[in-house]
């Protein structure tokens, strides 16, 4: 890599006063015609493009993306990674990504502070419990660390939580994964794009699909805002404007998108080293490295795309963070925010060719697709390139909806994911 | 979050209701004879319009009943309510 970021380069670069640093990626104004296009520049799109090039060496291909990249659901999410899923399928795919993680700031040589700090999910009554401690023996026997811990165990793993029996929803146990935790989002994005950058790959922003050109039964090219780009391969890795892109090309996804919110506080001193996720009560908090508390909230039940959110779901949240750790009771929040999830019928993605040739799309992430970002490129490019999915994101396909092999996670995964 | 006028009660907010999704889909006339394909369609496949869109919503913690809206997607704002049965306003 020429521009290969070490304590040697820091220092180099300090002597000019850090002006001189060469560009991360390019500002390339799109070619005529590509090998193939992916629509959407968030991490999972520039982790598609990444390993198209890297894995399968397409290195004319480029990334058209409407607005900056990672400005979308990358840079809006609660940055958690976990793999503990309860289904053979979805478990293959999240510990895919997982594995991925721990090595990604060395493969990339972009710091993506990458953060085993774990992430425990608690059980409110007496089916969570027996749908945690099923979990944690399916993860086992799919070689993902789980452990189920008791209410006493929650308590020392996590001193600040509220284990007393006489809140409303009382923490009756929980589950861990230790090799969970978190990372930072918008590194991700830039990680891939530099590398893929750097292997050739065109990252154009601000560039807008307005309709893809058919031929038949094969995809022809992009109508774009710019200009017209000849491709025969197209992956959309759209996140909640998958169907936006879909109906240009005449396609219906089984797909509704809502709005999904989050919320920062102010900074604060060390207080929280984990992630705690409650799916009954709906709230999940960690420390940002800043010292923000990072609080998901849920998704409104109607469709939209306005990356608003309402009021009465932040409040919600609110309540349940408040009976869980009194200790924040005086918290103020700094920010809060929507981003548009595109959610599946059964809460699992879509990883699929579609009945037009040369037509893929990555999405139905829903709530949770942060955690899954370089699996999901790395399967996504592999579906790509061959024509075929991978192992890996076979159950993922599009068929399922027809079929009816769906891949049941709602309610079966940890939260809400 | 917004101000939803229910055909039933008046304006409520919108926490009091429940969203319905697409509207307009036609239950199957002859369920036995729909293929697979034609079964996905009706039970998964949605149109998910960023814009005007035709849905249904239950004002479920109000008066318990359904009801039609046309609504932008794109900024929540609502275009018009009418009851079920009744046909869609034009756009």
């Amino acid at each position: 890599m020429k521009n290969r970021y070490s304590i040697f380069s820091l220092i180099k670069n300090a002597f000019s006063y850090h002006e001189n640093w060469e560009k991360a990626w390019k500002d390339p104004t799109p070619k005529k015609e590509y090998d193939a296009v992916i629509v959407g520049g968030g991490g999972h799109g520039l982790a598609t493009a990444y390993y198209l090039a890297k894995k399968h060496n397409m290195k004319n291909i480029a990334v058209v993306e409407k607005g900056w990249i990672g400005g979308g659901n990358t840079g809006r999410n609660t940055t958690i990674i976990r793999s503990n899923y309860l289904w053979d399928a979805s478990a293959g795919l999240y510990n895919h990504a997982l594995k991925i993680w721990e090595g990604l700031s060395q493969e990339l040589n972009y710091n993506v502070m990458f953060s085993q700090r774990g992430v425990m999910n608690l059980a409110h009554n007496l089916q969570d419990v027996r749908d945690l401690k099923r979990r944690t023996h399916a993860n086992r026997l799919n070689g993902i660390d789980a452990e189920y811990l008791n209410t006493e165990e929650v308590k020392k793993f996590c001193p600040i939580i509220n284990t007393s029996p006489d809140i409303r929803y009382p923490v009756l146990g929980g589950t861990l994964q230790k090799r969970a935790g978190t990372a930072r989002h918008d590194a991700v994005a830039w990680g891939y794009a530099r590398g893929a950058d750097e292997m050739g790959v065109d990252i154009i922003q601000n560039c807008e699909v307005k309709g893809i050109k058919r031929n038949g039964d094969s995809v022809a090219g992009l109508e774009t805002t710019k200009g017209f780009i000849k491709t025969n391969k197209i992956g959309v890795v759209a996140a909640g404007h998958s169907s936006v892109i879909a109906n240009m090309a005449g396609l219906k996804l089984p797909l509704e998108s809502k709005p999904l919110q989050a919320l920062v506080s102010e900074p604060v001193k060390p207080i929280i080293d984990t992630v705690v996720m409650s799916n009954a009560v709906h709230a999940y908090v960690s420390q940002s490295d800043k010292g923000e508390l990072v609080i998901g909230a849920g998704t409104d039940d109607y469709i939209s795309y306005s990356q608003k959110g309402s009021h009465d779901i932040v409040e919600g949240t609110l309540n349940a963070i408040l009976e869980l750790y009194p200790i924040f009771s005086r918290m103020r929040m700094l920010r809060q925010w929507g981003g548009i999830v595109d959610i599946c019928p059964d809460a699992s993605p879509i990883i699929s060719k579609t009945s037009i040739k040369g037509l893929y799309f990555n999405c139905g992430w829903g709530t949770g697709g942060f955690k899954a970002t370089p699996g999901s490129g790395d399967l996504f490019a592999h579906t790509i390139a061959n024509d075929e999915p991978h192992e890996l994101n076979a159950a993922f396909n599009i068929n399922r909806f027809v079929s009816g092999d769906l891949v049941d996670e709602h309610g079966a995964a940890a939260v809400a994911h | 979050m917004f101000i939803i006028n229910c055909p039933f009660c008046g304006e409520r907010e919108q926490s009091e209701f429940k969203a319905g999704g697409e509207a307009h889909i036609e239950r199957p006339k002859q369920p036995t004879e729909l293929s697979d394909d034609e079964w996905a369609e009706y039970l998964f496949m949605r149109k998910n319009i960023k814009g005007i869109q035709f849905e249904r919503w239950n004002h479920i913690h109000g008066c318990r009943k359904w009801f039609n809206m046309v609504r932008d997607t794109s900024n929540d704002e609502i275009k018009a309510i009418y009851k079920m049965g009744e046909k869609p306003p034009v756009k």
